[in-house]
């Protein structure tokens, strides 16, 4: 454990790197019961737990629960679905619904008391969740308008004149298979990543803080209420993120949809 | 004390998408201002430009680290 390190050896302070985020298994000796596996199987549970609860006896006048549950599927439904995909939009809202609760079930893991570490930012699990939200969109639109189309759709944007393709389908392919999964990857694992590493600055150095001179002992409740601070700011970056991610998903799956293609 | 340069780097290259995201969320502000109805229409819009402006820094943080 990096943060016991410096208050045993007495040297300075060890700011927190990337070495923070590769954690020990939980118990046993493999690669398997490492706590963002945990976390996410958590989140699995949790989520199961909230929605079945939550719609389990559906009245007409909804409960706080079923309101609850509602609400954040209305949002998902309404907001990514109806407005971003348009008509057809009932039967991608299961994926965009499993995609945003998760996600953002696994992002708030961050700031929780005693888990406090984002799934996310292992990069694997953004990795996953990108190939699933591209293979998703390049499914649906192959389905849509067929292999051939589809593909000659991506590689040769309509109403472009001939000596532009020269430029434009390289372009558009590396759009489609590389900077599109990657950016959405990255976008969320640097989130999480940087917010992590951000709150261990603040907290881990007003315990560092704490062990130095009573002149320094007076500034770190500085650095813990930036750290507090900080936290409130990173429960909005992590929903932002859940959304974006979503957000993201539907607007791929509605130009793949769209008929210019 | 130590540190690295790709840091410094990274913080001098995080100005441009923060320039980037302060115009696309003083354009959103400005057109939900001057018609507060349109806040459903832009705010999804507002929000990609945000995130393709904001790929960007995080490519640099990715980068900062790597190299």
């Amino acid at each position: 454990m990096r943060k016991f390190a410096f208050a045993e050896s007495g040297e300075g302070f060890v700011p927190p790197s990337t070495a923070d985020f590769n954690l020990p298994p939980v118990f046993g000796d493999n690669a398997f019961t490492t706590k963002p596996i945990l976390l996410s199987l958590l989140s699995v549970v949790l989520i199961s737990v909230f929605f079945i609860l939550a719609s389990r006896k559906a009245l007409v006048v909804p409960n706080k629960l079923q309101f609850a549950g509602e609400s954040v599927y209305a949002f998902v439904r309404n907001g990514l679905g109806k407005d971003i995909i348009g008509h057809e939009f009932m039967r991608y809202v299961p994926f965009l619904f499993t995609l945003f609760t998760f996600i953002i079930t696994n992002n708030i893991f961050g700031i929780v008391p005693f888990l406090q570490f984002p799934t996310m930012s292992r990069v694997s699990f953004a990795y996953v969740l990108a190939i699933f939200s591209v293979a998703g969109f390049h499914y649906v639109g192959i389905k849509k308008h067929g292999i051939v189309k589809y593909l000659s759709g991506i590689a040769f944007m309509p109403g472009v004149p001939k000596a532009v393709y020269v430029l434009l389908t390289p372009i558009e392919i590396a759009t489609f298979f590389l900077v599109r999964p990657l950016t959405l990857s990255l976008r969320l694992f640097a989130n999480m990543f940087a917010g992590h590493l951000l709150l261990m600055v603040f907290i881990l150095g007003g315990e560092h803080m704490l062990s130095g001179s009573i002149g320094i002992k007076l500034i770190a409740p500085i650095a813990f209420a930036f750290g507090i601070g900080m936290t409130f700011f990173e429960f909005m970056v992590q929903c932002l993120q859940a959304y974006i991610f979503t957000l993201l998903t539907a607007l791929f799956i509605a130009g793949a949809l769209a008929d210019e293609h | 004390m130590e540190g690295s340069l790709n840091v410094v780097g990274y913080g001098i290259s995080a100005v441009g998408p923060a320039l980037a995201i302060g115009m696309i969320f003083a354009a959103y502000i400005n057109g939900v201002a001057r018609q507060p109805e349109a806040r459903n229409v832009l705010q999804p819009i507002a929000f990609l430009g945000f995130a393709v402006a904001e790929a960007l820094a995080l490519f640099g943080l990715v980068l900062a680290f790597v190299i």
